[in-house]
Order: C-alpha cells, then sequence, then structure tokens
C-alpha cells in the first residue's frame, strides 16, 4: 500500500482560505435568501393574476399510432372552453431545439405514451380537471419498442432510423494483437435507468400574449426555467414573430437539475398557445405532481458494455467502450447528452489503446433529456464499476489498481487532448484514503463480514471508491458558437445590477456574479445585485446548464467589472479607491452624462484555445476539468435487503471555491441525487410510460436515508480560465457515487456485482440466495 | 365526491394570529384556503399526497400537512405559517441558522422544512434525532447536510442541547 505523504505537504496543497480575498472564498449569504427562509420569494404558482384561466393538456395514453380523432364528450360546457389543436397553431407546430422531430401538439403519428394531443382552458380550475375525463380520443395503434435492444434490432422502424446519432473517439477498433498483448482480458456490461429529476416545484408557465388589432404584438410567459433565451427561440417560430415580440421572465425556480433545460419550451408554448386563443387572457398551467412525473423528461436509460484489457502488472492496455442510451420518442438534446456521455467514458485513467462508440437509439418511450451530469453519470457509472470489478478479478485493491493507471500531467486523452493542467490525481486519492481511514476501515469491514458470517449474524458492510472527471463548459467550440453577452448598469448612488440570462435555481448563480463582481469593483456585496432574467432585459449570456456558469458567464462578470471602472476612470476614478469614492465617480458619471452607466462584454474564447474536430472527435473537448473522489461505506442487511449508505466522503478538486457553503452544498446536494440514482430511484416503464408517477411511489433519499457528508477540497495549481482560476461544479458530484455505492454492496457481499441500478432490494435478495459464500 | 360538488360553508379559525373568516367547500384543502383565500403563498405545494411536506404549517403548534387537511377540520383552530414565524424582533432562529448556514438552496422545500425544524426546536423530545425529526420534509437540492448544520446552529443559538 502507498504511503500517504506528509501531513505539512497535504496542507500546503489543500486549499485554505485567501486572506488576500476581500470577498471571494468568503461564505457570503445568498442575497436572495432571506426571501427564501421568510416565504416571500415569488415561484411561478404564487405569481398573482386576473381574469386568468387554467390551461390543461390532453395527452396519448397510447405509445404509438395513428391521431384519428379527438371527441369531446357531452356533459361539460365545452362551449365555455378554450380549445387548441394541432390545426390551430399560427405558426410552426415544431419544439425549437436540435432536431425539428417533435411537435407542440400531435398532428398525425403519435410517438410516446403522454404526448401532447390538445389544449383546454377554462377560468374553473376543477371544471378544466373533471372535463379531461369527456375527452375520448381515437387512435389506429401501431406496434412500438421501447428497449434499447429492441430499437437495435429494428424490431419496429422509427422516423428514417432507429439509431440517431452515432459517435466515436479513439482507435476504429482495438486489434486483436494488442488483445494478445494483455495478460488478462475483463468484460462487464453496465445498465442505468431513467432517474427523475424530482425537483420539488413542479413545472409552470404563465402565458399571455398581446394583440395590436388582430396582429399578435407580444408574447410573454413568465415561469420555472432554465434557460430564457432557448424559450424565446421556441416561441417566435410557433407564432411566426420577431425576437423582440417574445417576453420570457423566469420566476424564482424550485430546482432544475436539468429538467428545466428544455421542456419548459414546450410548456411555454402550450400556455402561450391558449392565451392566443383565448383573446390574450393570461393562462396558468402549473403542472400537478402526477401530471409532471408523467410528461416530462428524465434521465436517458443506458447499456454500457466495456472490455478492458490488463497487463500482468495491473496496467490497463486496452479498453474498447461500447455506449448506448435510449433516447424516448423524440431526440430532444440527445445528441449532446450522448456526446458528453462519450467524451467522459474512459474515466481518469491512461490507457495506451482505446476504442469508444456511443449510439441513440429511438423508441416508443417517453423522451429523455437533460438531467444534471448530460450523459456522464451513466458512462462514469459504467466505467467505475467496471474498475471495481476488474480489481475484485485481478485480486488488487481497488484504490491501487486506480493508482497504477491514473491519468497524469502531460498525458494523452483518447480524443488526443493532452492533459496540461497540472493535476495530481495521486494525490486526490491519497488524500482520500486518508480522510476515510480506507486502508484500515477496509481491513475491518472484512473481518466484520467474516464474524457476521461465522456467527450466523445478517449483517454486511462495504466501502466503495470511485474516482471521475468533469468537463465544464460546453464541449469542443460550444462556447464560441453561443456567442453569449453580460452586462452591467451602475445608477448614480453607486448601485451595481448584474444583467445576463443565467438563472438562479439554488445552485448559487446570484451569489457567485454579486462575490465576482464585488471583489473587482472593491464595493460591498450589498451594492450589487443581479437582475431577474427577463429576456427584454437581460442579454443572452447562453443556457444556465453544463457547468458553465461559473466558469464562462463568471469571466464575463469579472470582465464586465473591469469595463465599468475602465468608464469610470474617464470620470476621474483613480487606481486605489475607496468605496465612497466609488460611489462619487457613479455621481460624477451621471452628472456628466445623464444616463445610466452601462457596458456589455461579449464571450472571448482564451487565445491559446486548443482546437476540437467535431467531425473527427478530436481535439480539446473541454477547456477545463474538475476532479472528484468518493469513498463511502454501505450496510447490507440480509433481512430486508436493504442497502444504506452510513459513511461519505468526498475530496474535490475544482479550482478556487469562491464560496465554500455555496460548493459544498453543491457537492452534497449532487452526492445524495447519485445515491439515490444508485440505490433507490426506479421508474417503472410501462410501454414506455412512468407506471409509479406518483411522488409516493417514487423513492428520492430521505434524512433518514443520507450520512452527513464530509466534503473537502483541493486545489490544483492555478488555471487560468474561469474567474479568479474557480471551474464549475454543479454536475462533477453526480457522476460516480452510484458507482461507489454499487461497488460498495459488492463488497459487503464477496464481490457478487450488482451492474444495473438503481439496486432496489429484490436485487440484493436474488444476489443473497443465489451466490455462495455471502 | 370533488370539493365543487357541495354546498360552501363559512369557517373561522386565525392564521398567524390574524381571524379570518372563509366561505368555502368544507373539502377545500387549507393548502389552497391558505394560497389561494388568503394570498399566504409561502407555504408551497411538492406533491399534494401527503409525501413530500413542502405544505407543512402548524395547526394549534402541531406540525401538520397542510395538503391534507381540509378546511372543515379547521374550525375555530389556530393556524401558523412561515409568514408567521419570523417577529417584530427579527427571523425565528431556525430561519437565521438556515440564512447563515445554506440550508436553503433552490427554496422550494424550505417554508416546511423550516416549519418542521421549528417545531424540533420548540419540542427536541418529539423525536429520537434530527434525521427523524425532519424525515417527512424532503429536499432535493442540499442532501440534508447543510440543513443539519442549520438545525444544528439554531439549537446552539437558543442555547438548547442538540439530543444525540
Ligand atoms: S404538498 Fe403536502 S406533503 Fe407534499
Ligand atoms: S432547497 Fe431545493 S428542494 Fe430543498
Amino acid at each position: 500500500m502507498h504511503i500517504p505523504r506528509k501531513e505539512e505537504e497535504i496542507v500546503k496543497r489543500t486549499i485554505s482560505r485567501n486572506d488576500d480575498f476581500r470577498v471571494l472564498q468568503h461564505n457570503i449569504k445568498r442575497p436572495e435568501g432571506i426571501d427564501k427562509v421568510t416565504g416571500k420569494a415569488i415561484y411561478i404558482d404564487d405569481l398573482q393574476t386576473e381574469n386568468h384561466l387554467y390551461g390543461k393538456t390532453i395527452r396519448s395514453t397510447v405509445a404509438h399510432g395513428i391521431l384519428k380523432n379527438i371527441h369531446f364528450k357531452d356533459g361539460i360546457p365545452w362551449d365555455e372552453f378554450v380549445i387548441v389543436t394541432a390545426k390551430d397553431i399560427p405558426g410552426k407546430n415544431v419544439v425549437t431545439l436540435i432536431e425539428d422531430d417533435q411537435p407542440y401538439l400531435c398532428e398525425r403519428e403519435i410517438m410516446h405514451k403522454a404526448e401532447p394531443l390538445a389544449l383546454i382552458a377554462h377560468e374553473d380550475k376543477h371544471l378544466v380537471e373533471k372535463a379531461l375525463n369527456y375527452v375520448e380520443v381515437e387512435v389506429e395503434e401501431l406496434p412500438a419498442i421501447f428497449s434499447i435492444e429492441d430499437s437495435q434490432q429494428n424490431k419496429v422502424t422509427l422516423q428514417q432510423s432507429n439509431l440517431t446519432n452515432e459517435f466515436h473517439v479513439g482507435l476504429k477498433e482495438i486489434s486483436e494483437d494488442v488483445w494478445t498483448e494483455c495478460d488478462q482480458i475483463i468484460e462487464g456490461t453496465y445498465e442505468t435507468g431513467a432517474q427523475e429529476q424530482l425537483y420539488i416545484e413542479t413545472q409552470g408557465i404563465i402565458g399571455q400574449v398581446d394583440f395590436d388589432g388582430d396582429a399578435i404584438k407580444k408574447v410573454s410567459v413568465w415561469g420555472s426555467m432554465q434557460c430564457p433565451f432557448y424559450i424565446v427561440k421556441a416561441l417566435m417560430p410557433l407564432f411566426d414573430v420577431e425576437e423582440t415580440q417574445v417576453r420570457v421572465v423566469q420566476t424564482e425556480t424550485g430546482g432544475g437539475f436539468g429538467g428545466k433545460e428544455e421542456y419548459p419550451n414546450i410548456l411555454s408554448g402550450h400556455a402561450a398557445l391558449l392565451s392566443w386563443k383565448a383573446g390574450g387572457r393570461p393562462v396558468r398551467m402549473i403542472y400537478d405532481r402526477q401530471e409532471d412525473l408523467w410528461a416530462t423528461t428524465k434521465r436517458h436509460p443506458s447499456k454500457i458494455t466495456i472490455k478492458t484489457g490488463f497487463k500482468s502488472d495491473g496496467t490497463l492496455h486496452a479498453m474498447d467502450i461500447d455506449l448506448n442510451l435510449n433516447a424516448g420518442g423524440y431526440i430532444t438534446l440527445t445528441p449532446l447528452v450522448l456526446s458528453r456521455a462519450l467524451l467522459h467514458c474512459w474515466g481518469p485513467y491512461r490507457c495506451a489503446n482505446t476504442s469508444a462508440n456511443a449510439r441513440a437509439w429511438l423508441t416508443n418511450s417517453i423522451p429523455f433529456g437533460a438531467f444534471r451530469g448530460f450523459g456522464t453519470p451513466q458512462a462514469v457509472f459504467a466505467m467505475e464499476l467496471h474498475i471495481n470489478k476488474c480489481a475484485a478479478e485481478l485480486n488488487i485493491d481497488p484504490a491501487e489498481l486506480r493508482r497504477k493507471n491514473l491519468l497524469q500531467y502531460g498525458d494523452t486523452m483518447p480524443t488526443g487532448q493532452v492533459m496540461d493542467e497540472k493535476i495530481d490525481l495521486d494525490f486526490l486519492l491519497d488524500r482520500s484514503l486518508e480522510k476515510s481511514d480506507y486502508v484500515n476501515r477496509r481491513q475491518q469491514i472484512e473481518q466484520f463480514n467474516q464474524s457476521q458470517k461465522s456467527s450466523g449474524g445478517l449483517k454486511r458492510r462495504g466501502i466503495g471508491l470511485c474516482m471521475n472527471f468533469h468537463g465544464g463548459t460546453f464541449a469542443g467550440s460550444g462556447e464560441t458558437h453561443m456567442n453569449s453577452h453580460v452586462a452591467m448598469t451602475l445608477d448614480a448612488k453607486g448601485h451595481v445590477d448584474i444583467l445576463a440570462g443565467q438563472v438562479e435555481y439554488g445552485q448559487g448563480t446570484i451569489t457567485t456574479f454579486v462575490q465576482i463582481a464585488s471583489e473587482v469593483l472593491g464595493i460591498p456585496v450589498e451594492w450589487i445585485s443581479k437582475h431577474q432574467p427577463d429576456t427584454d432585459v437581460v442579454p443572452d449570456s447562453g443556457p444556465t446548464v453544463a457547468s458553465r456558469t461559473t466558469i464562462v458567464v463568471g469571466k464575463m462578470v469579472e470582465r464586465c467589472s473591469q469595463a465599468l471602472l475602465k468608464k469610470l476612470s474617464e470620470v476621474g476614478l483613480n487606481k486605489d479607491y475607496t468605496a465612497n469614492e466609488f460611489q462619487q465617480a457613479a455621481q460624477a458619471y451621471h452628472n456628466k452624462h445623464n444616463e445610466l452607466l452601462y457596458v456589455k462584454v461579449k464571450f472571448e474564447a482564451p487565445p491559446d484555445q486548443l482546437e476540437w474536430n467535431e467531425e473527427t472527435y478530436e481535439g480539446a473537448a473541454y477547456a477545463a476539468y474538475t476532479w472528484k473522489c468518493d469513498i463511502l461505506e454501505v450496510e447490507v442487511d440480509l433481512v430486508d435487503y436493504s442497502a444504506k449508505c452510513d459513511k461519505f466522503i468526498s475530496v474535490v478538486e475544482c479550482g478556487r471555491v469562491l464560496n465554500p457553503i455555496i460548493a459544498a452544498g453543491q457537492i452534497e446536494g449532487g452526492n445524495a441525487q447519485a445515491l439515490g440514482f444508485g440505490l433507490y430511484e426506479d421508474t417503472v416503464l410501462q410501454e414506455g410510460g412512468m407506471a409509479n408517477n406518483q411522488y409516493t411511489n417514487y423513492i428520492i433519499p430521505t434524512t433518514a436515508d443520507i450520512p452527513e457528508m464530509d466534503i473537502e477540497f483541493i486545489e490544483f495549481p492555478y488555471l487560468d480560465y474561469g474567474p479568479y482560476a474557480a471551474k464549475g461544479i454543479g454536475e462533477l458530484p453526480i457522476d460516480a457515487p452510484a458507482a461507489a455505492v454499487a461497488a460498495a454492496v459488492a463488497h459487503a457481499m464477496g464481490n457478487h456485482f450488482i451492474c444495473d441500478i438503481p439496486i432496489l432490494p429484490e436485487k440484493i435478495m436474488v444476489v443473497a440466495e443465489q451466490a455462495e459464500g455471502i | 365526491m370533488t370539493t365543487q360538488e357541495t354546498i360552501k360553508q363559512t369557517f373561522n379559525f386565525s392564521v398567524n394570529g390574524q381571524p379570518q373568516t372563509v366561505h368555502s367547500y368544507p373539502m377545500k384543502r387549507l393548502l389552497d384556503v391558505i394560497r389561494e383565500d388568503l394570498t399566504l403563498t409561502g407555504t408551497k405545494e411538492g406533491c399534494g399526497e401527503g409525501e413530500c411536506g413542502a405544505c407543512t404549517v402548524f395547526m394549534d403548534g402541531l406540525l401538520i400537512l397542510s395538503c391534507m387537511t381540509p378546511i372543515c377540520q379547521v374550525q375555530g383552530l389556530d393556524i401558523t405559517t412561515i409568514e408567521g414565524l419570523a417577529d417584530s424582533t427579527g427571523l425565528h432562529p431556525i430561519q437565521d441558522a438556515f440564512y447563515e448556514e445554506g440550508g436553503a438552496q433552490c427554496g422550494i422545500c424550505t417554508p416546511g422544512m423550516i416549519m418542521a425544524a421549528a417545531h424540533y426546536l420548540e419540542h427536541p423530545d418529539s423525536a429520537e434525532n434530527m434525521g427523524e425529526a425532519l424525515a417527512g420534509n424532503q429536499c432535493r437540492c442540499t442532501g440534508y447536510t447543510r440543513i443539519f448544520a442549520s438545525v444544528e446552529k439554531a439549537f446552539e443559538a437558543v442555547g438548547k442541547p442538540l439530543p444525540e
């Protein structure tokens, strides 16, 4: 076993509060925090409207078929209702995203259960709910497919081809020669389920259309969302209007986790269509929990096969990865999810020969979509559990097998990207082993299991370890294509308002931006606000996704603050100014120009940014990577076959930590969702629709299931990309703990690996009953 | 029976110390009365099934789920919502601790969670431990660690020992 480094060295490398910063690295409180703890924060369903209607969606109950007719049956005063079907749509009936395959309302071919067919609205909330039972949909059913296997075997061909996308990285294939150079070859197949985001605030939008005579003057929506400008782009063709005729306002958003990235496009379209048909009355469409679970996207189910070859000393020599995602009935964001899964599937390891293939398959399941991690948790689950399985088969400690193969500074990844960050993954591993007392705990656990076995005890314990990386920002040249902007205003009193389309949905966007601006501007955080995302006021700074908010948009906030100071230097603000002098300069600027000071900056790629080739999938996939090691313990109960995680440490490298409480909160929250992904969260798909679409029947971790987590941040040397050397952190935590918990369960069960998650008690029971020596 | 198909009745009760009279169907959920009739929107709906705890309020000092409570059961009783927790002297110690310790992220579970935590602070004997006291309130953002830290801090602030 490797001897951990000396304590001084660890302390030196471990991030400490740097007193050079006035605001950064301090636990600045959330500016919106008081409103949140007092119940004053306004979420979409809290927004009061007058003269409104309540909108509801008529949905398909079949998975595949031809829509023949919709009958509105007697017993409901239908003449009082506003009804919208596909033929009413004034513009293009296509949800703008990547492919033009998904309609707002089905015209002919139904592709999945829950597909929207028509919309109804009425001012009586109860009547509109009741009315749904008086609608009969006539459908000619077609044969349907639901699994990756059925789609691969072309049991039914959907659209032109079931294969929506295919990407490849590394060697075309691994030659027989390479496999013969390996001393041991180990193969495994890993599967993950359709995890539900389960934000506690359901999806909701209020839409309102204003008219100028008969013509549409403005289409406005308010709601719970991650990407206001996606919605602008979606509403323009739907109503055939200009960008200036669409206004999207984000209200306080009660969690998103990716689930409010693309779905609000559809819901916004529906609410606005109803309002348009109703002559401009506001229409409230707030899903109840059942509808939210039934209709909205979930994580893409995956099936990943990995074949690895090792040298006798444990060196990883060849890796062949075959990654498949179930796309569901429409493509939504699948190509991007698939790409991200592919670009993370080889893990933080060096390997001389890698070949990785990724494919996504259409089925008649509900469309799968964005969920925190965006394909990465599926890929990391497979690779990390596989490494643990290999360690068991090679009879090497999983920590030591990793140490043998960890990626080093200067190594080349399968994309050809050279790791030019001064990473030190050995240190990350050492620190984690020490913090968790891994070596001793592993021994103690094995002794415990022995004594349980010999005494007929019904408890088993296991310890699991995983490591992973996460690429921040959009892959490749995505950021340059985005063309994001950030602006700021300064009033005469010295108050700064940050204008950006980034939204706060719990992850700390507001606080982070205010901290960065405060640090650059040298003024108190209380003098700075971040404007509510309102597309009439804020510039498009790109979507709030992909761990890009801090690293990309935060950097633009830093540059915008510098631009603002430059403007103030024109009115005599000198170098070492006080906050008071800043205020005086603000006043002086206003006296001189008689207007609000407004500055705006645009995204600039760092000059030395490496190339990415979208065709060949070669080059620098991501501008920056974050790193993590999780070590956790589980106790398996052989009476009820439950597994419970009761110890959990994470060591994280995410550059400079701008706000320790917010950063730790992101890691803890991501870890908890990942434990849910691994152990509890089971979306039961029946003919591709969520059969257990009730909150009661979808189990997420509660206080009783989650141990207190111990999170530590370390910092690899300076990376000059994000603001003050910070990187993004939103997705990193959700990638690996599901594999760590599966590895711990396997350790508890005498190295019998359960390779499909969630690991429900019935799966543990099967292993316990069938396997020898548990 | 839907809430609609009965006759409206008059209910008298108090909310955050204010007497209220509401004319409503007897089976209307207390949650809807609070949010719609009284426009106190701090109390949230996360599930409508009695599972998530977002709609937690006090009824005569007891913790209840307002989505599971018809208004006819509230006749003559005192309701406290998140809006009534802070008093003129400032935030309730639990609110203060959630603000300080990062107990609220997206904030949608927070009102209900704070009500449950405030109840636990008042009655530490009501549960085996903190985890159990809050087990009826789910949070998808925090992973609970910061919520535990907030509750610990509030106990410290009021000088009560936190039960082990
Ligand atoms: S809304 Fe009442 S428990 Fe969820
Ligand atoms: S803070 Fe978002 S659900 Fe708890």
